[in-house]
């Protein structure tokens, strides 16, 4: 079994208009074994920067807080939020400077520019290959039955509430494939004025 | 007609009449001989299994469990198949009726448990017609050990309960593809049995009323499920009496735990972030 798939994950991310929503299953386990449901994949970077992490739970934590870190010391020196783009290009160099011993993750980016709040979506290998994509993203350990749900239920420009329901369906009814993700799961959709947050009741087996 | 690898010349003449059944051998009545599946060509058997398994990976997550108490035989299992950490099914029938008064459960080897289980029911009417009466749980189970001792060493995985009703009463015995035979009053296997076993042992008094048991094996089941990645889907609950096995549960596990925790926070597993 790879070590990408010692704890479990599933996260999808989405672009609507002017909108993007992001998501994670809850489960956090040690192969086979369940040992919590309210572990969640997906982290707030800004208002308008949420950065999901599937793979090994011990580095997603540490890379979290190491992205965390940098935004602070952006913030700063910048005085002003990162844009989702250069974010990318941060952890993209962040995870190739470990090419000969990688961190266990696979990232996805779910973002809006500043100024056009245009969504900017992408995901990234473990060694750092950026991937953009103008509609979804996923990652994690359910990938192709993610993926499968996406590909058939996801279209362009959905509203916000629109997204949230495409989003929280292709996240359920995929997990529902993949033994080692599920329990429950979060998504926020992510608009110029507001991030909507909600926790979805899921199967729990 | 492709050829067959299997030599069923013993149901060709099955015999009509208790008497008819006289004339079988032995060897007709003991089971379908190892001699019959061809082997493949290999110096080393044993190495060679090894690596067959490697490539067909048999259904493995399950967690299936029995128990006698004083109204008869509770038998509940789950539904789930999976192949690695891929869910190819969740509608699995993992109580295999080999007669109206024997039962059998599957973990390990699909094909395994279905076929061997299905040629003990053979077994089993071929014992009835010879002797006149219906086989008692010890011989069926002894049986299927026989059968399975043939083939030690040969690959086959398998972990079964066989649970029935006899002239002597209930009956419930563990035997697997190592030929393990044990007799005894409560069991659970499968990938997902530590979970069940421990609400089962906890739950468990010989003395309870049927409802209360159908309770605690669906709730055994649920909460195996609940832990384990690769158990899940439905549980079904069976109820063996002197009348014969009946199904008396199928409940999916998805509608299940909200029933039993119908708050996300009222949940023991329920925690702050770990950030």
């Amino acid at each position: 079994m790879s070590i990408f798939e010692y704890n479990g994950a599933a996260v999808v991310a989405m672009a609507g208009k002017n909108c993007v929503a992001i998501g994670s299953d809850l489960r956090l386990g040690v192969q086979f074994q369940t040992l919590a449901c309210d572990y969640k994949k997906v982290y707030p970077i800004h208002d308008h920067l949420y950065l999901g992490l599937a793979g090994l739970g011990t580095d997603t934590q540490t890379l979290f807080q190491k992205f965390k870190f940098h935004h602070n010391i952006y913030r700063l020196k910048e005085e002003r939020d990162i844009k989702p783009s250069t974010f990318a290009q941060f952890v993209s160099s962040t995870l190739y400077s470990k090419r000969f011993g990688p961190w266990f993750v696979s990232p996805v980016i779910a973002g809006l520019e500043p100024g056009t709040w245009t969504p900017y979506l992408c995901g990234m290998d473990s060694l750092g290959a950026i991937e953009t994509a103008p509609d979804f993203m996923v990652a994690g350990t359910a990938p192709d039955s993610l993926y499968g749900m996406c590909e058939s239920m996801h279209k362009p420009d959905l509203e916000p509430e629109e997204l949230f329901e495409v989003l929280s369906q292709c996240l359920l009814a995929g997990t529902d494939r993949d033994a080692i993700s599920g329990w429950g799961a979060i998504v926020h959709v992510i608009t110029k004025d507001q991030v909507i947050t909600r926790t979805l009741k899921g199967r729990m087996d | 007609m492709a050829t067959a690898a299997l030599d069923f010349s013993v149901l060709a003449h099955r015999p009509a009449t208790a008497a008819a059944a006289e004339s079988l051998t032995e060897q007709e009545l003991c089971s379908v001989g190892p001699c019959q599946f061809p082997l493949p060509p290999v110096q080393n058997l044993d190495s060679f299994e090894r690596e067959v398994m490697e490539y067909i990976k048999p259904a493995h997550g399950t967690t299936t469990l029995g128990f006698v108490f004083k109204h008869g035989i509770i038998m509940a299992v789950d539904s789930r198949a999976s192949m690695g950490t891929y869910i190819s099914s969740q509608t699995v029938k993992k109580v295999i009726e080999i007669n109206p008064y024997l039962l059998g459960t599957m973990a390990g080897g699909a094909a395994d448990c279905q076929f061997w289980l299905r040629n003990l029911g053979m077994q089993c009417r071929l014992y009835e017609l010879k002797n006149g009466h219906r086989i008692t749980v010890k011989a069926a189970s002894k049986l299927l050990a026989n059968t399975l001792f043939g083939y030690k060493g040969m690959g086959l995985s398998m972990g079964t309960m066989i649970a029935g009703w006899d002239v002597g009463g209930p009956g419930l015995y563990y035997v697997d593809s190592d030929a393990q035979r044990t007799k005894g009053q409560i069991f659970s296997v499968g990938s997902g049995s530590l979970y069940a076993y421990g609400i089962l042992d906890d739950g468990y008094n010989f003395d309870m009323e049927v409802e209360d048991a159908i309770e605690l094996g669906q709730r055994s089941i649920y909460h195996a499920t609940y832990r384990d990645a690769v158990s899940g889907g439905t549980v079904s609950v069976y109820h063996v009496t002197k009348d014969g096995w009946k199904k008396v549960r199928g409940a999916d596990v998805g509608d299940l735990h909200y029933k039993y925790y119908p708050d996300a926070d009222q949940h023991p597993t329920y925690g702050a972030s770990p950030l």
